[in-house]
């Protein structure tokens, strides 16, 4: 069965040799309410590669959604597939679905942001496509060459992709935004089947709430470690923060001790962000968190310890304790 | 009771500092410490504790690698392994190998070993690809939770909680499952010397992609492998006024 199933997916890989033109599917990450920023970044890759665009939101509720998509920029066609079956956004139920889809319009390409989402998705539909993904890409060269980073962003490497249907996760930081006016694409339904999965079942999710801005997308933001000694004591950096109107992060280290919740953690293998300001506080500065956050413009790090690696990738340090500079610093904002 | 396999990494310790070589066709590997990929002693940490609930009957380490990746199999026996499995690849092989290569022929061995549970880590932090235990579960049919943070096991029924962008999510699959795992699943355990001593006399099986009938073929060409921009130097400044004069100065307050 194994083998029977790889030689029906290379004969549709086929076609993909037959097609002149690049065409991209893009799968619209959303909340069944509004669609969610990383989209826009994915849909100016899309727009990189070159070719026809079109996007693809699938939901328990998508008429909002498809509505706002159709309106970005460089969009042609948004395909639209609403079912009880995609609550959760379960692998599972959304793989076939874009197989049925693929098989239909036969992209070349088919990217969604790097999130949580994307990650857990597009390997799954590069498997039953029998192609190699490339995950987290931070640039493209041409339609089939891209660079991305490996071992925590300490080397830079640029791949030829040799597969005839690329799957390729988009690092939002990597590629700006495409406005979502200017454009007034059809929307159409999705190939409709049965997409229910009886392997695996949503349960809920807990989502933090926070009325900051999002991580992955402030301007700035402020982040501790295990400096901070104690989940209480972020309540400075909540302060700082609330004045500069900007999202708080973290290391490894404070999330481990409880200080925060895992989804701030900001690094190689929590979130990458790129800010224009990023200000570490009693953080040291490992190689897994500067994976992370170096790429934002200015980085401010505020230590202790003059010997801290951060220092080595900091704009403006200031070797003091952070109980007396960050409430200081609040102050005189 | 469920048959384990678990998928381990040889990759430069997380603590070195990586070098790219000078004609940018890679990093230097030559001399430099290795280990165990951190996320996969979560993953065999995971099967053992299992074991140890008597959830799990026979837990295999597999290793997909150099002569060397034999010394991973070793400390996944170390910590509690029952077996270990060596695909050896190396050479040009080894340096295209990806995730889709890893996952086939760990797809392939979950079959022939007649596993239950396939549980990898949720990304290598070499290449950090972030693919293999998706791959696997695509290959398979299998459901899969990913970056898993807490996986409780009734009866052949997974409840995993799942570490996402906005905080956390409960899903439930039936076995056969994959599962990957993301650093807050648990702690691993050190393997003591009369461990390690044991693990010398456990097996290790060995094959070659060749033997499992998967294609080795390149999907990719890799054209260049390059240091980051190095950012340039800092300043370290005398107090707060000086540090908002700055960040004035620069548009950010």
């Amino acid at each position: 069965m194994f083998t029977a199933c790889f030689r029906t997916l290379k004969v549709s890989n086929k076609y993909g040799l037959l097609a002149r033109y690049e065409s991209t599917l893009v799968i619209a990450e959303h909340n069944n309410e509004m669609v969610l920023p990383i989209t826009c970044n994915a849909l100016s890759a899309a727009k990189k590669i070159g070719g026809d665009v079109t996007v693809l939101v699938a939901g328990n509720k998508c008429e909002k959604v498809a509505e706002t998509v159709s309106k970005a920029n460089g969009v042609s066609k948004v395909l639209v597939a609403e079912n009880d079956a995609f609550k959760g956004f379960l692998p599972e139920a959304l793989t076939p679905l874009i197989i049925a889809t693929q098989n239909q319009h036969k992209f070349t390409h088919i990217l969604a942001g790097a999130t949580a989402f994307g990650k857990a998705l597009l390997p799954r539909v590069a498997a039953k496509l029998d192609v190699s993904p490339v995950s987290d890409i931070i640039g493209i060269k041409t339609a089939d060459t891209f660079v991305r980073t490996i071992y925590a962003g300490n080397a830079i490497q640029t791949l030829k992709c040799k597969d005839n249907v690329k799957v390729i996760s988009v690092r939002g930081t990597a590629f700006e935004a495409v406005p979502l006016e200017g454009g007034s694409a059809k929307c159409e339904p999705a190939p409709s089947g049965e997409y229910k999965s009886s392997l695996v079942e949503f349960i809920k999710q807990e989502l933090s709430k926070s009325d900051r801005p999002e991580l992955t997308s402030a301007k700035i933001v402020v982040s501790g470690g295990r400096g901070m000694k104690s989940g209480e004591n972020f309540k400075l950096l909540y302060s700082l923060a609330d004045k500069l109107n900007a999202a708080v992060g973290a290391s490894r280290a404070a999330v481990d001790a409880g200080f925060v919740p895992n989804d701030l953690q900001v690094g190689q293998t929590g979130k990458i962000v790129a800010p224009d300001l990023y200000i570490a506080v009693g953080i040291s500065g490992a190689i897994q968190h500067l994976a992370g956050m170096k790429d934002s413009k200015t980085i401010v790090a505020i230590n202790k310890d003059p010997e801290a690696p951060i220092f080595q990738v900091a704009d403006y340090g200031l070797v003091a304790d952070l109980f007396k500079a960050v409430p200081e610093l609040t102050e005189k904002l | 009771m469920a048959r384990v396999l678990v998928g381990v990494k040889r990759v430069i310790d997380y603590a070195v500092k990586i070098r790219v070589k000078p004609d940018k066709t890679g990093v230097t590997t030559d001399g430099v410490k290795h280990s165990m990929n951190p996320f996969d002693e979560i993953a065999i940490e995971e099967a053992v504790r299992m074991k140890e609930k008597k959830l799990v009957q026979e837990i295999i380490a597999v290793s997909c690698g150099p002569t060397q990746a034999q010394d991973t199999i070793r400390t996944a026996l170390a910590m509690g392994a029952d077996k270990g499995i060596h695909v050896e690849i190396s050479g040009a092989e080894y340096e295209t190998l990806q995730p889709i290569h890893v996952s086939k022929i760990l797809a392939k061995l979950a079959q022939e070993e007649k596993a239950d549970l396939v549980i990898v880590g949720k990304q290598a932090i070499d290449d950090d690809c972030n693919q293999t235990a998706q791959m696997i579960g695509g290959y398979l049919d299998w459901p899969t939770g990913t970056f898993c943070s807490k996986v409780e096991n009734n009866n052949g029924e997974l409840t995993i909680t799942r570490e996402i962008d906005g905080g956390l999510e409960v899903i439930k699959m039936k076995m056969p499952a994959v599962l990957s795992t993301d650093l807050r699943l648990n702690e691993p355990r050190y393997a003591t010397l009369p461990n390690i001593m044991k693990a010398k006399k456990k097996p290790i099986k060995k094959m070659t992609p060749k033997d499992l009938g998967v294609d080795f073929a390149a999907r990719i060409e890799i054209l260049s492998v390059e240091e980051p921009p190095a950012r340039k130097g800092g300043v370290i400044l005398p107090d707060i006024d000086t540090l908002i004069g700055k960040l004035k100065e620069a548009g950010h307050v």
